[in-house]
């Protein structure tokens, strides 16, 4: 088995110990940044998103193997900037001002890491300029929201009448989550989609930027 | 009228380790791996060492509890809580919290890229925090039964804002009334506690049958959880 097929499989078992080792392995043998990225860290997450939609694993799996991804890129990262090898996309991420809740966006932000994507994570309590202000300076493909209350819902379309107010509404795509969230209110709002989960998540920004 | 401040044993309020997989989607007919079990065991540990369990209970009359209900007056047209409320025999304010120091934990986890023990955490500190309410509500029944003010015909059932048609705006006129910032809790302008494992609401003593209500309320379509039915049939039963 060669190394970067080995990476992607030590990332699959969520063995953050030996991705990071297979991955310093990898850099020192001269192996291609970009296949290491891609052939081996990403296709691993990929094959762990696909086995949590079968419901062959569970959420915990998926967060080991995000560690595991983690453990990898913390090596890979500097190599990328260095080389100027492009994300396959940028996504600025929070939950909505007023709330609170940042559990559910960690997770979808993890595993938007974990697909290759470059993730500016604003946190919570984020107002609707800071989105749009932070999308437009770091020129980002997506902007996601969540929200966990019904109470900071309308925020989501303060930031969607913002986006088409400053005239980036389709070049930069919103997408929505959160327990309260539907589809039918993301096409209220003028959302570009409302994603369940953060697989779902993934799969939408993949979709969106022409990657799926 | 009883105000009590109750400081909750971590024993008491330590969540099953099947509740904190459940939390995590893991189905009860699941056997997960060595290396997941392990996890839910770390979690559970880290939440008996962080979690600092407390709730805070008041009585109040009828009417009181009227404003509190109305709170900014943004309640949905009909809510179960309504009709049950003004036939109940006794109400009671309530506020749990497990505490700061397991929050700081949880984004402690994230920040170091210990995701899964962190959502493990996370799990089982929400499953903690309504163990916390489930106390509370124990505490304030015995102390009904006591006092010989609840019969064997009669129960009690909890209600949150944010719920059932109640607004979550109500929380500013409930944190007013009931001060919960005796536990540590407090409220932002967005009406949400922090600690955010928290949980507030109202505890109705009543004769069982007032609690008795269909969930056809259009709030009920975009409820996740329908957790209602489970307690008001658990009562009836009582």
């Amino acid at each position: 088995m060669g190394i970067i097929q080995e990476l992607s499989e030590s990332l699959q078992r969520g063995d953050a110990g030996k991705a990071a080792e297979l991955t310093r392995k990898a850099i020192d043998g001269g192996l291609d940044t970009k296949t290491i990225l891609d052939d081996g860290l990403i296709a691993g997450m990929s094959a762990v998103g696909e086995r949590f939609k079968s419901h062959e694993i569970f959420l915990p799996d998926v967060l080991l193997a995000a560690r595991a991804m983690a453990a990898g890129m913390d090596l890979l990262k500097p190599l990328l900037i260095r080389e100027g090898i492009p994300t396959i996309g940028k996504v600025v991420i929070g939950t909505v001002q007023g709330d609170l809740h940042d559990i559910g966006k960690n997770l979808v932000a993890i595993l938007l890491k974990g697909a290759g994507f470059d993730v500016i994570d604003l946190g919570n309590d984020v107002s609707p300029q800071r989105f749009l202000d932070t999308a437009q300076k770091e020129n980002a493909d997506v902007i996601g929201m969540s929200a966990l209350l019904t109470t900071t819902m309308p925020v989501m379309k303060a930031v969607v009448d913002l986006a088409k107010e400053r005239g980036v509404h389709g070049s930069t795509r919103i997408i929505v989550g959160g327990a309260p969230l539907s589809s039918d209110y993301a096409r209220e709002i003028g959302a570009d989609a409302y994603c369940y989960d953060g697989v779902s998540a993934v799969e939408c920004v993949k979709k969106f930027l022409g990657r799926a | 009228m009883i105000r009590k401040v109750l400081q909750i044993p971590v024993a008491e309020v330590l969540p099953s380790r099947e509740a904190v997989m459940g939390g995590q989607g893991i189905p009860r007919s699941t056997t997960p791996d060595g290396r997941i079990s392990r996890l839910a065991d770390d979690a559970l540990s880290l939440y008996g060492e962080k979690a600092r369990p407390a709730g805070i209970l008041m009585e109040v009359p009828r009417d009181a509890f009227g404003a509190v209900f109305q709170g900014r007056g943004s309640n949905e047209e009909e809510s179960p809580l309504g009709p049950i409320y003004r036939a109940s025999d006794r109400l009671a304010l309530f506020a749990v919290t497990v505490g700061e120091a397991v929050c700081a934990e949880i984004s402690r986890l994230f920040r170091d890229n210990d995701f899964a023990l962190g959502s493990m955490l996370d799990s089982a500190a929400s499953a903690g925090t309504e163990m916390a309410a489930g106390a509370v509500e124990d505490f304030y029944r015995g102390h009904l039964r006591d006092a010989g003010l609840l019969d064997s015909l009669s129960g009690t059932l909890r209600f949150s804002p944010g719920y059932c048609g109640w607004h979550i705006s109500a929380q500013g006129a409930l944190f007013d009334a009931l001060r919960p910032g005796e536990i540590g809790i407090a409220l932002n302008e967005s009406f949400l506690m922090q600690p955010l494992k928290s949980i507030s609401g109202v505890i109705v003593a009543g004769r069982k049958e007032i609690f008795d209500f269909e969930d056809v309320f259009s709030f009920c379509r975009d409820c996740t959880t329908h957790s209602c039915r489970d307690r008001i049939s658990s009562l009836l039963q009582q």
